[in-house]
């Protein structure tokens, strides 16, 4: 009853909770996490900093799907596979450090495009299931990935060194080396300040992709892709084409998913041929959704809320875990549950919202039936006062 | 006006026809710049299908095209889809709102047809990268609204906007266009209050000044009155009148509207009196929120025994009482069956206390298309009663009665002659006709005490009509069941009710005896129409 109190007198606090449920809850779970854990401030402010160049470009490219109303997209996890093959050509040939990473990245764009093109044409049949349809599409094109990598490489695909090579003579190894590119992007420009090191290029690049985005919705195409996100068949009736838009923003979003991928692996130093991909589309949705993000909207600021958040919560869930049971697993298995448990939430959270929609415009039907018999009671009431006035 | 004059629009011997049945016979019309025809006629009188061949909408060419000639200027023109129109110089403002919710008005008048600013990336990349010119996008949008001499504000969002900023908004949109000649207007005023209706009203005066033609569909007649100088009525397909207005009055047109053969008769029944009759179904205060069909306010009592008919125009709210009542759609207020309160919001409270529905929608809502007949007829009261079930174990395992299941189909194949290969035959491969038989026969199998039937005869052929009207009464008279019927065609109601209620602006503006004119009926009908 007290709390009913509460939010009736203060609707806007209730709103305010209610929109940002999901980052509080994290916020929370930190809060708690972080004095159990143990770890320095120092240490930790470096890790959110290098988990935030390595990961922030990779959540940006998620953005421009959602800005044309297809939702949290797995079509990003095509243009990371993209990236995985460019690297390990550019690995064979052994070209080093930036330049090796600008032709990966060229490397990266048709492969990229190509599969976004799929992508698109596919989700383009499968309107409003954006996320399954591409979510089970990147466990099909994982399976051609895996063909390519494993068996067509060093058979057919000329591929000369055998440091990538398995011994059989084709296939790739299970980890490419990146060591000649290993954070040089990073370490160029890095700053220290106070023990924290700051890849000041790494956040220049990502800084730059910001703006880019913001500069892009201002355009044509960009205000095109709002429109389609909001309402397709309007868009359709006004002369805009729906179905190419569409695929447009997804292969947008794979190619520049490819180039958050090169900056992801350059950071970590080496490739995970057969698993770096697979689950990189989870944690970034789930680091959006944490940041506040919903399935139809998503800001620059959501990204980089649910970097430092979930990440945070990535750093310090396993050693808290180890300090209360003793066990680090805990902590490993907790961190690949919340970011599932986020997800489900936050498509529940989206669900109910739009129901309550529904239900509110009923709502103001029966508030409006009442105030209609009210006011024709007050009428009334007022006509004979009227009356006693004039008397 | 100077017939001499090559007219601005002309339509020659309009006919179309959907699938054999004909819906427009012979229209001929001619408009010069700056009229302002008034268009009016009843639900399915075929206003919608002429505007949509003047605009060259999809659903026509895909239905096989039109017979006759559209001159534009003397010209002959056909339009094979909707940009066509507009580039011709046609507007066109939908009934239902085309506008994108998150964008505020300026961005919405503007939608697709943007002014730009070119820029280095669009150089290489093309013109869809060129920046939007938000300044020319404002002052453009700022001339439209202009135009209409009403005030919105610009900025607001399309999804925090009143109903009538919305339907300026859309007006405005097709104003923005340099090109715009001939402006329809769907229905622009039923959603706007009286004063915002004014406002249209008098946008449309300086609209026709500055050269433009609007043709105006309304159901609220005095408004033609005012602001049109021709009036054009449509009834079946035909244009039975077009008049200039200073020639019509408001009884003329509702005559002309729903005045088919009245003298021939046609009321084939005597409605029953039903004054004494116990209240079985009491209604109160009922508002459902179903969209397009809202219902507000609904006092409404139904007696024992009678056909009960709900009448009005489409989108005032005829189909929101069954679907409310029932707990198809949202609904508050208080219904009581023979003395006990049913509540809303839940269907199978309602098929419990014995009520059934045949809904308007059968496809989606009335059949399962792809199960046969056996099934559909037999399912809901397997399923509610646990009718057709053989008991094993103590009731603990029940065994569908296959046997009782077919005799009861092949019993309703037979009564409402349903055309079928075998009651084994599924439900998508029959005609719109027998599929509405079977959802009947369906109601009928659940033997229920009241029973609401939503536009049995929407879609299907005349044969068809008077034989699932016919099931109807029948099924009424010999089991005494109350029914309640919703239907759009008056005729049909006079034929088949006792009584009628009329809806309009989602409330009961009225309850006569089947035996009233059409005349005053339609008066009803007309009366508080939002």
């Amino acid at each position: 009853m007290k709390k009913d109190n509460k939010t009736k007198s203060s609707p806007d606090m209730r709103f305010i909770i209610q929109k940002f449920s999901v980052p509080l809850m994290f916020i929370i779970i930190c809060a708690i996490c972080i004095p159990l854990s143990g770890l320095s401030a120092n240490m930790l402010i470096n890790e959110i900093v290098t988990r935030m160049g390595r990961n922030a470009f990779l959540i940006l490219s998620l953005l421009i799907p959602i800005m044309a109303g297809m939702g949290l997209n797995f079509g990003m996890t095509l243009g990371a596979m993209a990236a995985e093959i460019a690297l390990i050509f550019v690995a064979d040939w052994q070209i080093v450090g930036i330049p090796g990473m600008v032709l990966a990245a060229i490397v990266s764009v048709p492969i990229s495009v190509l599969l976004g093109i799929f992508c698109g044409k596919i989700l383009n049949e499968a309107k409003g299931r954006e996320m399954i349809t591409s979510y089970i599409m990147s466990f099909f094109v994982n399976g051609i990935y895996q063909l390519v990598v494993l068996y067509l490489m060093g058979s057919i695909i000329p591929i000369k060194h055998g440091a990538i090579k398995l011994p059989r003579g084709y296939g790739i190894r299970n980890t490419v080396s990146l060591l000649s590119m290993r954070q040089k992007l990073d370490n160029l420009l890095a700053i220290n300040i106070g023990g924290v090191k700051i890849p000041v290029l790494t956040f220049i690049i990502i800084a730059l992709l910001c703006l880019f985005i913001v500069w892009f919705s201002k355009t044509k195409l960009g205000q095109d892709m709002r429109a389609v996100g909001q309402d397709m068949d309007v868009a359709r009736d006004a002369g805009i084409n729906v179905e190419r838009t569409r695929i447009i923003s997804i292969v947008m979003s794979t190619v520049l998913a490819g180039f958050g991928m090169i900056i992801y692996l350059q950071n970590m130093g080496n490739i995970a041929t057969y698993s770096a991909h697979s689950q990189i589309g989870m944690f970034c949705i789930a680091a959006l959704l944490v940041g506040g993000a919903s399935v139809d909207r998503a800001t620059i600021g959501n990204v980089f809320l649910g970097v430092i958040l979930f990440h945070t919560m990535f750093i310090v869930a396993p050693k808290a875990g180890a300090a209360i049971t003793g066990d680090s697993m805990i902590g490993e298995y907790f961190r690949v549950f919340v970011s599932y448990a986020v997800i489900t939430v936050a498509l529940i959270m989206y669900e109910t919202n739009k129901r309550r929609a529904k239900k509110t415009a009923g709502q103001q039907l029966a508030e409006a039936q009442k105030a209609e018999e009210a006011g024709a009671a007050a009428g009334t009431t007022q006509a004979d006062n009227a009356g006693k006035e004039k008397a | 006006m100077n017939n001499e004059r090559v007219p601005l629009l002309e339509m020659r011997n309009i006919k179309k026809d959907f699938f054999g049945n004909q819906v427009l016979t012979d229209i001929n019309l001619k408009l010069n710049e700056g009229d302002v025809l008034g268009l009016c006629g009843e639900n399915g009188a075929g206003k919608s299908t002429l505007m949509k061949i003047l605009f060259g909408a999809s659903d026509i060419s895909s239905t096989g095209g039109y017979g006759g000639d559209i001159l534009i200027d003397g010209k002959k023109v056909a339009f094979s889809s909707p940009f066509e129109a507009i580039a011709a110089g046609i507007g066109m403002v939908h009934q239902e709102f085309s506008l994108i919710p998150g964008f505020d008005a300026t961005e919405n008048i503007l939608l697709n047809r943007e002014p730009k600013k070119g820029n280095l990336v669009s150089e290489v990349f093309g013109d869809r990268l060129d920046t939007l010119d938000r300044k020319e996008m404002d002052e453009r949008a700022r001339k439209a609204i202009e135009i209409m001499g009403v005030s919105i504000d610009q900025h607001m969002m399309i999804n925090s906007m009143p109903v009538g900023h919305k339907q300026f908004t859309e007006i405005a949109r097709e104003l923005s266009k340099d090109q715009l000649r001939i402006l329809i207007l769907d229905e622009p005023t039923a959603v706007l209050t009286e004063k915002e209706a004014e406002a249209l009203l008098d946008s449309i005066r300086g609209m026709s000044e500055r050269g433009i033609t609007v043709i105006f569909i309304t159901h609220r007649l005095h408004e033609i009155l005012s602001v049109c100088n021709k009036v054009a009525v449509m009834r079946d397909g035909v244009l039975v009148k077009e008049v200039p207005a200073k020639e019509a009055s408001v009884e003329d047109i509702t005559h002309w509207m729903v005045g088919r053969d009245v003298k021939g008769g046609g009321t084939a029944v005597k409605s029953r009196d039903f004054s004494n009759a116990r209240t079985i179904l009491n209604i109160e205060k009922l508002w459902v929120d179903m969209p397009g069909e809202t219902v507000r306010n609904v006092n409404l009592e139904v007696k024992e025994g009678e056909i009960l008919g709900i009448g009005g125009l489409a989108g005032q709210g005829k189909l929101g009482i069954p679907n409310g009542v029932m707990g198809l759609y949202e609904a508050g207020g208080k219904v009581t069956f023979d003395g006990k309160e049913i509540p809303l919001n839940n269907p199978r409270k309602c098929l419990d206390s014995s009520f059934a529905f045949v809904s308007e929608d059968r496809r989606g809502v009335g059949l399962l298309l792809d199960e046969s007949l056996e099934w559909n007829v037999a399912f809901p009261a397997m399923q509610i009663q646990n009718k057709f079930l053989t008991k094993y174990l103590g009731g603990l395992i029940k065994w569908r009665d296959e046997k009782a299941i077919r005799e009861v189909t092949e019993k309703y194949i037979d009564e409402l002659k349903i055309k079928c290969t075998s009651s084994k035959q599924n439900a998508r491969e029959l005609s719109g006709g027998n599929q509405q038989k079977v959802c009947l026969a369906k109601a009928f199998a659940l033997e229920p005490r009241m029973l609401f039937v939503s536009e049995p005869t929407r879609g299907i052929d005349v044969g068809a009509k008077a034989l699932v009207l016919d099931a109807l009464k029948k099924f009424n008279r010999e089991n005494g069941v109350t029914v309640v019927m919703i239907s759009s065609e008056l005729e049909e109601l006079r034929q088949t009710c006792d009584r009628i209620a009329i809806v309009s602006g989602g409330k009961i503006s009225g309850i006569l005896p089947a035996s009233s004119s059409v005349e005053d009926l339609g008066t009803l009908m007309l009366s508080n129409v939002i």
